[in-house]
């Protein structure tokens, strides 16, 4: 778009910044909140920051909120940090080679393969959440790192991306790599994955996003408090029955647990526009 | 340096799709040998066996006196440069000299000294230190070459190269590859669609149909002699004429629709058959104003100025096909002229009913 009108200009800008302010009112009103006593934000929300900043985030972050039912923050940062990481991480590293199977390898049922794992897109961790449970279980894997993770590792949205972007890969790399004397592996790690590197950040950005958000899994895993994730963790603080929620601290919270998935987004910014709107060759 | 042999070579694709009967081709070391032809003539899928790119179905190559068919491609001491030039994205031009040299575990310094020679050879020392898409067309050819080159190989096998490129950068190209193989003196197997690459570029030229070797022979070979009608229309440009004609019963020469009588000694033998009588555009000149029996009438109907040349499109009196004559630049014709023209004796080629040559010695 080049045109050149004044009064189009103003309504885009507008319309841009309606938008914005529509994404980014709740997240101010959870700090705001964050910034009173209790006791103010039960009377009613406040519109501007009050002066409990240092207060509150202080109790949260030293004294822990047991009050609220919900063990330390530290440990439940960490909790999400660690199954993020391990299935941002582990989704990638699997899928890149499954994909590397599926698109340069000739074996047998090799296009059932491709289509078994296309399939499990259409089980999302809701629908296979029993059998998947009776397995960890079965393996003795509740109240662990490893059952928090490895069940949601594996991934048919990945290996389908980077299938289809080594099938854009041109056929003459390949031969050019073998002329030059490089396997298989050797391809993979010299040639494909540095190209798919813009590819790689996007997807990790996302997969961490999707660790961080899940909530169900966590929970049906976890009953020791030491594994609980922070997203259990501020529902645990919402909902402690009878009693009235503790806002300001459930809010300071939230605005902690929000920054682990930000720092990410930031560090990953720019290889991220990249990955999701150029395919580099 | 290296001969190549390839001997009685078959491919079959699953299908079963028979893209290569059974070819037989020698190359003398140091030789360029162009494969020409139509687009899926087979000539890529022979340059990929003798690459390794490609399985064998039938038969064996030979490269240096060394069977190579279980070989892998870089065990067979080739270098290949691909239409795209293939080369990789993320290295710089520098990396993407040296990668076949590190994968061989060639020392570093003596790395460096390799690409910076072959870089010095193709120009390319200014610029090691760029990524592909900061080059130019001509120099990611050069690049392309460079990794080629650098590791000095038996034998250099080209696909297509100069397909990429604009018209002016590939007659350039044509002739720097020409200069750099005559100074490598490396064995090369160079494949193009393009007849006027192969003509220029190779010693010798295998012409490919369908999977088969129509005629192996030197450039002037093939232009003069062409073995099959197919390689006569194939190579030259603008394309032979084809009539029908029929053979004197005397022998001597051919009748053509028209009242045209072609002497030429090619038909001897012949009495009486019918052939198909080839005539290179350049071969019909402007005759003396006549009726004599090996003059006719062309009805003259689009004119191409090339300058040196005018190329005068239209039908002979008589043949319902256009014919194209490619006549002296300072001829003066129209559109809607009538022309005589003659053969230059000794330069019209017949062919029989299975479209193979006659006559040639």
């Amino acid at each position: 778009m080049v045109e050149r009108r004044p009064v189009m200009t103003v309504v885009q800008h507008l319309v841009l910044i309606l938008g914005a302010a529509l994404f980014v009112f709740p997240i101010y009103l959870a700090f705001v909140a964050s910034t009173h006593t209790g006791v103010e934000v039960s009377r009613g929300l406040p519109l501007f920051p009050g002066d409990q900043l240092v207060t509150n985030y202080g109790t949260v972050l030293s004294d822990g909120i047991a009050s609220a039912g919900a063990p330390p923050l530290g440990l439940m940062l960490f909790n999400s940090t660690v199954m993020s990481l391990a299935i941002a991480i582990g989704k990638i590293a699997i899928s890149l080679l499954s994909a590397f199977a599926i698109v340069y390898f000739r074996f047998p049922f090799r296009i059932l393969a491709f289509w078994t794992i296309f399939i499990t897109l259409m089980l999302p961790v809701e629908v296979r959440i029993l059998p998947t449970y009776e397995v960890v279980a079965g393996l003795g894997m509740l109240n662990s790192y490893a059952g928090l993770s490895i069940p949601l590792i594996a991934s048919a949205t990945a290996t389908f991306l980077f299938r289809q972007f080594f099938m854009t890969v041109p056929d003459e790399l390949t031969d050019a790599a073998r002329i030059d004397g490089a396997g298989p592996l050797k391809f993979f790690r010299d040639i494909l994955v540095p190209l798919s590197r813009t590819n790689l950040a996007a997807l990790f950005v996302i997969l961490f996003l999707y660790g961080w958000n899940q909530y169900l899994w966590p929970l049906l895993v976890t009953t020791d408090e030491s594994y609980y994730t922070i997203v259990m963790g501020i529902q645990r603080m919402a909902n402690v029955g009878e009693q009235q929620p503790v806002w300001n601290l459930v809010m300071a919270t939230a605005i902690l647990a929000l920054l682990p998935p930000v720092v990410v987004i930031l560090s990953m910014q720019r290889l991220f526009v990249r990955g999701l709107i150029e395919v580099e060759k | 340096m290296a001969p190549i042999a390839i001997d009685g070579v078959r491919k079959v694709y699953p299908g079963p799709v028979e893209a290569i009967p059974n070819l037989s081709l020698e190359i003398a070391d140091g030789e360029l040998c162009v494969l020409v032809g139509p687009s899926g003539c087979g000539k890529s899928t022979l340059l990929r066996m003798v690459a390794g790119l490609e399985e064998i179905t039938g038969g064996e190559i030979r490269i240096g006196g060394r069977r190579v068919n279980d070989l892998e491609p870089a065990e067979r001491d080739i270098a290949m440069v691909f239409q795209n030039y293939a080369l990789y994205p993320h290295m710089t031009v520098y990396d993407n000299m040296a990668y076949g040299l590190r994968n061989r575990g060639v020392p570093k310094a003596e790395i460096r000294a390799l690409v910076d020679e072959a870089a010095g050879i193709l120009g390319l020392s200014a610029l090691l230190a760029r990524k592909p898409r900061q080059l130019s067309g001509g120099q990611r050819q050069r690049v392309a070459m460079g990794r080629a080159i650098v590791r000095k190989p038996q034998v250099f096998l080209f696909d297509e190269p100069l397909s990429n490129l604009d018209a002016k950068l590939r007659s350039q190209m044509r002739v720097e590859i020409k200069r750099l193989q005559r100074r490598l003196a490396t064995t090369s197997l160079y494949v193009t669609h393009d007849q006027v690459e192969a003509m220029t570029l190779g010693d010798r030229l295998l012409i490919m149909n369908h999977g088969i070797a129509e005629q192996v022979g030197t450039p002037m070979d093939v232009y003069h002699r062409p073995a099959t009608r197919f390689v006569a229309g194939f190579i030259g440009s603008p394309m032979m004429n084809f009539l029908p004609g029929r053979v004197a019963g005397d022998g001597r020469g051919v009748h053509l629709p028209g009242g045209w009588l072609l002497a030429t000694a090619k038909a001897r033998g012949h009495a009486g058959r019918p052939v198909t009588v080839g005539i290179r555009p350049e071969h019909l000149q402007p005759a003396a104003t006549g009726t004599d029996s090996d003059t006719i009438t062309l009805r003259t109907e689009l004119i191409e100025v090339l300058g040196a040349d005018t190329l005068v499109h239209g039908r002979l009196d008589g043949h319902d096909d256009t014919v194209i004559a490619r006549l002296p630049g300072s001829l003066q014709v129209a559109a809607g002229d009538n022309l005589p023209l003659a053969a230059e004796p000794g330069t019209v080629h017949l062919f029989d009913e299975t479209e193979r040559a006659i006559g040639h010695v």
